[in-house]
């Protein structure tokens, strides 16, 4: 059943309205809530909410929807609908307003209003699918003080690493921030690129959200899933690698594989003198989790982040 | 006057960009000023330009204090403002949420830390800086709480309102915030609008400084007869929200006196033309900021008052 979570009127004939697609099983069920697009420039979750929707449906019509799925696609349907990452015209970071207040401008009324139909739920994912810049692996992020708590969840979603990296004041105001300190778990998916959809990474964290959901008795799938087992990073073995000059990067290497000290992962290069101004070398063994994807740096522009895992083989997954 | 490079970034294909500030006097680190980190603000630049006048001026004149240095940076962000952007060119991200900077990091990381490590360790720094919302403010000047903030001497402006303001999590990387964990006694001055000249307000704002360094006894002039500006914070403040969309007709300016009910402003259906709903003062106060754009959305700060009486104001 479509619901609306928010509505507010827009200045001209036109209002601001977020909804969310309820699916409802059994009462009493356990209620888990996909949330996505509180940037406008990050698309990949709309592939994920369209085949998860499908497969919900498909379950409930068979009996086999126990709890409740809410689907909230687009928490910030203007920058959807305007390739725009921030809520326009208020250029405002969705994902700093929360937990927001009733009593507060636009972005942070509608903040309190989504976080309010969250709160309470046993689960809340929130994907991002980073920006136009990087292309990230399918991977759970979230902040130490939370990771007991989440890392078993995070195991079953099927992604392939776990990031946990110390608290960051700045991070506070985030919608899985504001959910997991009023004890409403939430864990965050980054995947892929901005302003695009990559099919395969959709259909991988499907899976893992059904399995999830089969774990909490949301469903009954009638399915064993072939989970990933992720890397786990806390922190300390992250390598950014950012640009010494400003010019085109042109990378050398595939996302996700395993490379070894030294190995070239790309150039950046002086286009107009044709001349190569950065190659680009790796400082550790590990895998490449983040991968510049728009080609055009300055200096101190990320190239890559790398997870140093000495066991990883070169060229390997 | 020493012109000293705070740092460049070359670019793929654009020239590179150079900031440099400008330093008066030589001596104890006095005052540091940072003009504009945002594209948009282009009235924060005529002010940073108009103190480089002056200062080159008085500095001429034999009227600046022995032993005092006052540095500005002019723009931070020429490269946006040459665009018509707001925050920076390719990544969008905003130069005064990166404090206090990293030389290793991203590229506004390495921009803020540049202009943080040449503005670190003056007395007094003050930013030329804007709301994120568009609108007018009285000219006024703020700090952010932060257990360092000095009660007093942003009073010493003279301007009508110093403002302190609580901190949120994402203040916490402005330069104000670093500026005062760094130890300098750090204020942020708001003249009026954002992306257009506004004279009067950005004279008012160009006095205040002058104010401020005569107050300070480190240029010779003329104490103004204004008295010391009113210390206020967010209890002080009764801010009105647009309870509907429509096109907003505003019928008061910042800084007029209004009493409790008086018509403030109006916000009008776009289609039929018909009045929505009226915005009315829910307090005798002066008006500190006004929403200035021709739209309004529904829970928009329309207006922001000064709580205070008439009475009180000519008492």
């Amino acid at each position: 059943m479509i619901e609306s979570v928010v509505k507010v009127a827009l200045p001209v004939a036109e209002s601001l309205h977020i909804k969310r697609n309820r699916f409802n099983g059994e009462v009493g069920g356990k209620r888990v809530a996909i949330v996505t697009g509180s940037h406008g420039d990050e698309l990949e979750g709309q592939y994920l909410c369209f085949r998860l929707a499908q497969e919900i449906e498909t379950l409930k019509i068979k009996g086999k929807l126990k709890g409740t799925v809410d689907i909230y696609p687009a928490l910030n349907p203007l920058g959807v609908d305007s390739i725009t990452r921030n809520i326009p015209p208020f250029d405002v970071d969705m994902n700093r307003t929360f937990p927001g207040t009733e009593s507060g401008t636009l972005p942070e009324l509608v903040a309190k209003e989504v976080l309010d139909s969250l709160a309470g739920a046993d689960l809340v994912i929130d994907i991002h699918s980073s920006n136009i810049f990087l292309r990230e692996i399918p991977q759970v992020r979230m902040d130490e003080e939370n990771s007991k708590k989440l890392i078993p969840l995070a195991k079953e979603i099927n992604v392939d690493f776990l990031w946990v990296y110390p608290a960051i004041t700045v991070l506070n105001s985030t919608l899985a921030h504001s959910l997991n300190s009023i004890g409403t778990k939430t864990l965050v998916v980054e995947m892929g690129v901005g302003m695009r959809i990559t099919e395969q990474y959709g259909e991988q964290l499907l899976e893992g959200i059904l399995n999830v959901l089969s774990k909490l008795e949301v469903i009954e799938c009638g399915r064993e899933f072939d989970i990933r087992t992720p890397l786990i990073s806390y922190g300390e073995e992250v390598h950014f690698i950012n640009s010494t000059h400003s010019g085109v990067f042109i990378p050398k290497i595939k996302h996700w594989i395993g490379i070894k000290k030294g190995d070239l992962l790309g150039y950046v290069v002086d286009v107009l003198g044709g001349e190569i101004l950065h190659a680009v070398v790796s400082p550790c063994d590990g895998v490449v989790f983040t991968l510049r994807e728009y080609p055009i740096v300055y200096e101190g522009s990320l190239l890559a982040r790398i997870y140093e895992n000495r066991s990883c083989e070169r060229g390997q997954v | 006057m020493k012109k000293e490079l705070v740092f460049e970034l070359a670019s793929a294909h654009r020239e590179k960009q150079e900031v440099f500030a400008y330093t008066f006097g030589r001596g104890e680190r006095s005052l540091a000023i940072v003009g504009p980190m945002r594209g948009t603000e282009l009235q924060q630049l005529y002010i940073a330009s108009q103190l480089v006048k002056f200062l080159t001026q008085i500095e001429a004149q034999g009227k600046l204090a022995e032993g005092i240095q006052v540095t500005i940076i002019p723009v931070v962000n020429n490269y946006s403002m040459n665009i018509g952007k707001r925050y920076f060119t390719l990544d969008n991200t905003d130069i005064n949420r990166m404090f206090p900077g990293y030389h290793e990091g991203e590229t506004t990381q390495r921009i803020a830390g540049k202009v943080f490590e040449f503005v670190k360790g003056y007395q007094i720094g003050i930013n030329l800086t804007s709301f994120y919302m568009t609108g007018e403010f009285m000219p006024h000047v703020r700090t952010l709480q932060t257990g360092y903030e000095d009660r007093e001497l942003g009073r010493k402006f003279g301007l009508s309102y110093y403002y302190i303001r609580e901190t949120h999590p994402q203040e916490t990387a402005t330069l104000n915030y670093n500026w005062q964990v760094w130890g300098t006694k750090a204020f942020s001055l708001y003249a009026g609008g954002t992306d257009v000249i506004d004279n009067l307000n950005a004279q008012i704002a160009i006095d205040s400084v002058i104010q401020f360094m005569v107050n300070m006894g480190w240029i010779e002039g003329e104490l103004s007869d204004i008295n010391e500006s009113v210390l206020i914070d967010d209890t002080n403040l009764h801010i009105v929200m647009s309870k509907r969309a429509g096109i907003f007709y505003k019928n008061r300016e910042i800084s007029h006196y209004v009493k409790e009910g008086a018509l403030l402003g109006e916000i009008i259906d776009p289609i039929c033309g018909e009045s929505l709903t009226q915005i009315l003062a829910p307090s005798d106060g002066v008006v500190f900021y006004t929403h200035s754009e021709a739209l309004i959305f529904e829970n928009k700060i329309a207006f922001i008052l000064v709580k205070r009486s008439l009475n009180e104001k000519y008492s």
